[in-house]
């Protein structure tokens, strides 16, 4: 049975054992004179009885699931004696596909050394076995977990605080996935990242100021030094930031001003959730807004100013970036003024303040840390922002602070150097997971900050 | 606004003042039958400061303060009691046009500030609020320094032309708060850390440095400890002698204590008002007594 039909049976199991533990809780209290005699009500019996079916059952099945190739290939390398045991990993995968592709019929089985004819017949039944012992297994357990679960329910039974404290781990067990897979993340970028300090120095990484990914193929061969350092990518990334965060700010700020203090309520309503939509607008659409109408619109602009513009800009994807950022400012800004507490407005107003004096010189003060953790938050969002920069900014490493002029971010270059196929034991492509790296240290020191900020702000009127 | 009903006149509030207490011979205070208008007690006064005839608030199809008219004399220190619900925190807010925020409030009838119509359309509500100061239930310093907080209002209304003059108006407010010898070493500290009733005081500092003529005050003691309620009492007493202080209150020991004249609201109405020994020693009316005598409230 495929693991996927396994699952659901499993699941209908999980129902039945549900209901059997209800109804036989029910019948329990019946002669006891109702469920006000149970220390529990009923449906929390049911949920006993159907963690106890399904908890263990789901367990058996997801370790089977994914440990079942790494077993297989074991007893099949294990059945081939002492002399054909591969020497290292690389070898025993070779191995491995030769024999499966034998028990795939790829293959004939005259034309391999009879040993692994036989463990491609080996590995053929164990195939064809898995399946069957693993539904054998789980269903089993389902069962069997599910009658001892439905058999111990008794009145005096705290179905109740078993079902509380069970869910409390489940809980934590799903948190824990998402912590694990950040720290799985982290680990495999600095494996890499310390792979590739070792071939370039860091001085060079952190210093130099010329990027040029190139790595030789034969010694002799013409252009052949590759120059890695960061530092007209992060100008890039930095100078395409601030100009989205120029964007972005006033327009933001502004428009959250307007929405808290000004706007009534139908306005607020209908405008509120449209601004929002801006965020969810897919980041390759803005992507060819700014590089196929903004890019080609400022170079004709700067054209007619006399200026020299590239038709990749730096202005064209900071302008379109700071358009896709506003909703992160303009609601968190929004969220912060209205936090400020009606009693500060009021006492403004009673001194005959003017409402823009109100807001100014009051409101906005009191707002300003959440209002900065808003714009902390759109920065580092703006630093990470790739398909835009890919599309509109252009894969030129220059160091320049000249928007009109094509520029190339971080996150461009980490697209180019891991897109088509690549060894991963080249700098060029490991030069990947250190620029990964650096971002992924900038973007979250930006995000300390900004929580930290806005963790001030909270206290200041508890 | 101004929807005054032209047939009652001068000769009319006399009779409002004449009229004398129609006792209604019920059991619960509750079934009192309220006329509409009408008001028991002195009511009115000469050369007032407010004169306010025939107010109605109603909030969409609520109608919170119901053809209240009532005359605010100069230098008095006047109370509103009641219980809650009953209005007089709208009431208040109307004086000052604190109202206006809330989109649904409607108002009308005459409110006249020196014989002035506050609700006048060409009438500058930022000129009104700056001689009508307000003190809230609440605390509410901004989160500034002390001195900003006081400082705030007189900026605001170029009082000062220098750093010295804003100085001066800074400590006499403080001063006129009794809060000057308490905060006059930390200044530059922030107001959010002061105790509830400095906070308070400092509240009462940051209306009178706009020099109000009006000070009114919406429960200003209601979350402060007895101790902070005593010393914001003596500061009202004080001060009495120089602005026309309105104060909200739920104690009837404060209004007996602070004012001149007390006036009792009830479900919208202005059922009775007079002098404050009066009020509390031979109300007229059965809805005041029921009310001072705690049989409900």
């Amino acid at each position: 049975m495929q693991p996927v039909t396994l699952f659901f049976i499993t699941l209908a199991l999980i129902g039945v054992a549900y209901a059997l533990g209800y109804f036989r809780s029910r019948a329990l209290a019946a002669p006891m004179g109702g469920i006000r005699h149970l220390k529990s009500l009923p449906g929390y019996y049911g949920v006993r009885a159907a963690m106890w079916c399904g908890i263990p059952a789901l367990i058996v099945l997801v370790l089977w699931a994914s440990f079942e190739d790494q077993i297989i290939q074991l007893l099949v390398l294990g059945s081939l004696g002492p002399e054909m045991v591969p020497k290292s990993i690389g070898e025993a995968s070779l191995l491995m596909s030769k024999i499966s592709n034998v028990a795939s019929g790829a293959l004939s089985p005259d034309s391999v050394k009879e040993p692994i004819a036989n463990a491609a017949e080996l590995l053929k039944t164990l195939r064809e076995n898995s399946e069957t012992y693993m539904t054998l297994l789980v269903l089993s357990v389902a069962v069997l977990a599910g009658f001892v679960g439905w058999y111990r329910i008794q009145p005096r039974l705290n179905a109740r605080e078993q079902v509380e404290s069970t869910l409390q781990w489940i809980f934590f067990a799903c948190a824990g996935v998402a912590i694990l897979t950040t720290v799985g993340i982290i680990f495999s970028v600095i494996f890499e990242t310390i792979r590739f300090f070792g071939m370039v120095s860091f001085t060079e990484f952190f210093f130099g100021t010329s990027w040029s990914p190139q790595v030789a193929l034969r010694a002799d061969q013409v252009g052949s030094e590759g120059a890695f350092g960061m530092i007209p990518l992060f100008t890039g990334t930095l100078l395409i930031s601030a100009i989205a965060l120029l964007v972005a700010v006033p327009v933001g700020l502004f428009s959250a001003i307007y929405l808290s203090e000004y706007a009534n309520k139908h306005v607020r309503s209908v405008v509120k959730p449209l601004m929002e939509l801006l965020a969810g607008v897919p980041t390759v659409v803005y992507g060819f807004f700014a590089a196929l109408t903004v890019a080609p619109f400022i170079a004709d602009f700067a054209q007619t100013l006399g200026l020299n513009a590239s038709s990749q800009s730096a202005l064209a994807a900071g302008l379109v970036m700071g358009i896709m950022i506003i909703p992160f400012v303009s609601s968190l800004s929004d969220d912060v003024i209205n936090a400020v507490p009606q009693t500060m407005r009021d006492g403004s107003l009673a001194l005959g303040a003017t409402q823009s004096e109100t807001m100014k010189q009051v409101i906005f003060p009191a707002a300003l840390p959440g209002i900065m953790g808003g714009i902390l938050l759109a920065a580092s969002r703006a630093i990470g922002e790739t398909m835009i920069v890919v599309m509109a900014a252009g894969l030129a490493a220059n160091l320049t602070a000249n928007p009109l002029e094509t520029v190339t971010t971080v996150t461009v270059q980490i697209v180019t150097l891991l897109i088509g196929d690549q060894e991963f034991d080249s700098p060029k492509t490991l030069a990947a997971f250190a620029l990964g790296a650096m971002l992924f240290i900038v973007t979250l020191l930006l995000n300390v900050l900004a929580l930290k900020i806005v963790r001030k702000y909270r206290e200041q009127y508890e | 606004m101004n929807t005054m009903n032209p047939g009652i006149s001068a000769e009319a509030d006399a009779r409002h003042k004449s009229d004398a207490v129609i006792p209604v011979a019920e059991e619960k205070p509750e079934d009192t039958v309220i006329e509409e208008g009408k008001t028991v007690g002195k009511a009115f006064a000469d050369n007032p400061k407010y004169k306010l005839r025939h107010v109605d608030v109603s909030y969409g199809d609520d109608r919170a303060i119901k053809n209240i008219s009532l005359d605010i004399g100069r230098n008095e220190v006047i109370s509103f009691i009641g219980p809650s619900g009953c209005g007089k925190s709208t009431f208040l807010r109307c004086l000052n046009r604190m109202n206006d925020s809330i989109e649904s409030c409607r108002i009308t009838g005459q409110l006249l500030l020196d014989d002035e119509d506050i609700y006048a359309s060409k009438k500058d509500v930022v000129e009104l609020r700056a001689r009508v100061g307000m003190v809230f239930q609440k605390p509410n310093p901004f989160p500034k320094s002390i001195y900003d907080n006081v400082a705030y209002g007189p900026k605001i209304h170029g009082l000062a032309n220098r750093k010295a003059e804003l100085d001066d108006i800074v400590e006499n407010s403080l001063r006129k708060a009794g809060l000057w010898n308490e905060v006059k070493d930390r200044l530059d500290a922030n107001a959010t850390g002061m105790s509830g009733g400095q906070q308070q005081r400092l509240c009462i500092a940051r209306a009178i440095a706009v020099s109000p003529e009006v000070i009114l005050m919406d429960e200003p003691c209601s979350a402060l400890d007895p101790i902070a309620t005593a010393r914001i009492e003596e500061l009202i007493s004080e001060m009495s002698k120089s602005y026309t202080i309105v104060i909200v209150t739920h104690s009837m020991q404060q209004a007996a204590r602070v004012s001149h004249r007390t006036a009792y609201f009830h479900l919208g109405h202005l059922v009775e008002v007079n002098e404050t020994n009066k009020v509390f020693t031979s109300p007229q009316h059965d809805l005041t007594e029921s009310y001072i005598t705690g049989r409900f409230g």
